[in-house]
């Protein structure tokens, strides 16, 4: 790639197949919300979800009425899967935002195909995520104490915690998510509202591209503040799972005392959030036929990254071990030998398993190019991401400092049903998701399209 | 489109292009040849176009920063009203503005004010939300969010006049000249 000029390496071949017009682009992609009919596997799908969404309502319910005695949560493992689910859907959310942000500001056009599905992908994995912390207060009549609200006690909210720094930052991160992915939607909004036949289809994206023409003076300004969001996001993002870090940092719990946190939990973020845009991908891209626009490339591309963010991962790991050694504290050693080989060590040894050593199989060009490998791989990358949280929390809560205090946890069924709920509400989103909006950034792919030198238009029309 | 068309009612004329690089070209033509009140139109954006229109500059980053600005500045401040001012809690004789720990909330605050300002202002700008404008009625106007490239000038232009202004976007061999009615 290094001897190629300059312009052969914007217009990359690889990232875009090779036939399109810029009018082919924008049919191809509206066509999948506009015209397609619904098929038989779709409404599937979304009866599966939506059954998931239904567990998870009732889950809800049924804790509400009952009271979070309805889990396995004891004492002293008070956080249990609520906080697991929730980290780990934080972290997934972070590839969206990473792709649409960090990688818009290292100019990666890569990135172009795969934004606005990995952004809506964020959004839905936060709205999972709000989810378990809500619950898990007990009282949720009063949730909103998490927020300085005007109360007639001025009693106000204990701004030197962490958990809630959490709250301002998941919230925020949640916000500006939303503005992004909208303000990215805008020039679709109008280019659907201009493909659509039926009237009341018009008429609502019309409402949702707010008169969007596409004059210079609209790019300008929007290219302008796209930028300026990037550069907002970006920081945002590393931000967000670094507070999730302090929720554990900040405590004093043998295991979760480290400074190696934030940067571990912001690279396993990234590690499993593009992880879940592989699982997605894969199916999605041949489903809808989208292989030319969402190509190997991409999906090679991602695997490099799982990669990279793995082998952060697994340092912060081993950090985590020789910490334990180095530093001498009993309850440090004490904690990591019970990783190895206390009653949940079968968990610690999957997730290594799942974490560091499969993903190593990216680094063969042909697993890298085979559609099998790379989504049995996303998949145990995310089980793996979700043991690592199992491992952190629950592990080093079970036995703590005391051993008279010392119990063990197991999940009952509601805390099985409500992670499956989410994963229904993730998957509900998502399924009717890619039939409402473009899933694809049409303009950003436009600019992808190669000049041609002459081209002849294949719409006949008159030339005055 | 069926019109009522006299005139004076004329909003402007409109030269349809099938590729950027033409629209590039036609619109710092028109731009030299001096005509101002007019706009470039096209699915996706083009660089540099807004300045062969005359553009270089917005307020949009400065509205960014002064948002930024007004979060950090809410942020900090409600947390040392609450620490010190409104429910001061005396732990241990420790400092009551206890900064450091502030820096998160601040932080998030900051970067949440600057994005609503970047959103906000870009829309301002832009006039958004604005269903109606005369340009929708243009001809073959909706594929301007496809693979159309049109340039449009107003009749309201100083140096506007239909013959010559037609023969002007014809100079440049468009696919079609039009004319936009309100």
């Amino acid at each position: 790639m290094a001897n190629e000029t300059k312009e052969e390496k914007i217009y990359d071949e690889s990232i875009l197949g090779a036939d399109y017009t810029h009018g082919t682009v924008n049919d191809k992609i509206t066509d999948i919300v506009l015209t397609r009919p619904i098929q038989k596997g779709w409404l599937i799908a979304l009866a599966i979800a939506l059954s998931g969404l239904l567990t998870l309502f009732i889950s809800i319910f049924w804790l509400i009425k009952k009271g979070v005695g309805i889990w396995g949560n004891n004492n002293p493992v008070g956080w249990a899967f609520d906080i697991i689910n929730f980290v780990w859907w934080v972290g997934i959310a972070h590839a969206g935002t990473f792709i649409s942000a960090v990688l818009l500001l290292l100019k990666q056009k890569w990135r172009m195909s795969i934004s606005r599905f990995s952004e809506a992908m964020t959004l839905f994995a936060v709205a999972c995520a709000g989810i378990f912390p809500l619950i898990h207060v007990g009282r949720i009549d009063r949730a909103y104490w998490l927020f300085p609200l005007p109360n007639t006690m001025w009693l106000w909210p204990q701004f030197r915690s962490p958990l809630l720094w959490d709250v301002f930052a998941i919230s925020t991160y949640a916000t500006v998510s939303l503005l992004f992915w909208y303000t990215g939607l805008i020039p679709d909004l109008a280019a659907m509202r201009d493909r659509a036949k039926e009237l009341w289809k018009k008429r609502i994206y019309g409402a949702l591209a707010m008169g969007w023409r596409g004059s210079a003076h609209h790019w300008f300004r929007y290219e302008t503040a796209c930028l300026l969001l990037a550069g907002l996001a970006a920081p945002l993002v590393l931000s967000v799972h670094t507070v999730v870090s302090l929720d554990f940092a900040v405590s004093v719990i043998p295991g979760w005392h480290t400074t190696v946190f934030p940067p571990y939990f912001v690279a396993g973020a990234v590690f499993s959030g593009f992880a879940m845009v592989i699982t997605l991908c894969v199916p999605i891209r041949k489903w809808f036929g989208i292989e030319d626009i969402i190509t190997m490339k991409h999906l090679d591309n991602m695997a490099k990254v799982i990669i990279a963010t793995g082998l952060i991962v697994a340092y912060g790991y081993l950090m985590e071990v020789f910490i334990a050694w180095y530093s001498g504290n009993q309850y440090e050693r004490f904690m990591t030998l019970n990783r190895f080989a206390g009653p949940y060590c079968a968990f610690y040894w999957a997730l290594i398993l799942c974490n560091v050593i499969i993903p190593q199989l990216f680094w063969i060009k042909s697993v890298r190019q085979n559609l099998v490998w790379l989504w049995v791989i996303s998949i145990v990358v995310n089980i793996g991401m979700w043991l690592e949280r199992f491992v952190i929390i629950v592990i080093s809560l079970h036995r703590d400092f005391m051993p008279s205090s010392w119990a063990m946890y197991f999940p009952k069924v509601w805390d099985i049903t409500t992670f499956i709920g989410s994963l229904g509400l993730f998957f509900t989103l998502l399924i009717l998701f890619i039939r409402v909006l473009p899933m694809i950034s049409i303009f950003e792919v436009q600019t992808l399209i190669k000049p041609k030198a002459n081209s002849p238009e294949p719409t006949a029309s008159k030339h005055s | 489109m069926t019109q009522t068309n006299t005139d004076n009612s004329l909003y402007g004329l409109i030269a349809e292009f099938d590729s950027p690089k033409e629209l590039s070209n036609a619109t710092k033509k028109a731009y030299e040849t001096g005509y101002r009140t007019m706009e470039a139109y096209s699915p996706f954006p083009i660089h540099h176009l807004h300045e062969h229109l005359g553009v270089t500059k917005t307020r949009i980053p400065a509205a960014v920063l002064f948002g930024g600005i007004i979060g950090c500045c809410i942020g900090l401040g409600m947390q040392w009203f609450a620490s010190v001012v409104n429910y001061p809690m005396n732990i241990g004789g420790r400092p009551l503005f206890s900064w450091p720990s502030f820096i998160p909330i601040t932080f998030e605050l900051t970067i949440l004010f600057a994005a609503f300002s970047a959103f906000l202002s870009m829309l301002g700008a832009n006039g958004f939300p604005r269903p109606y404008h005369p340009v929708f009625n243009a001809k073959n106007f909706e594929r301007a969010t496809r693979d159309g490239f049109f340039l449009c000038i107003a009749a309201e232009d100083k140096i506007f006049d239909i013959e010559k202004t037609n023969s002007f976007l014809k100079s440049f061999n468009p696919k079609e000249v039009s004319e936009v009615y309100p």
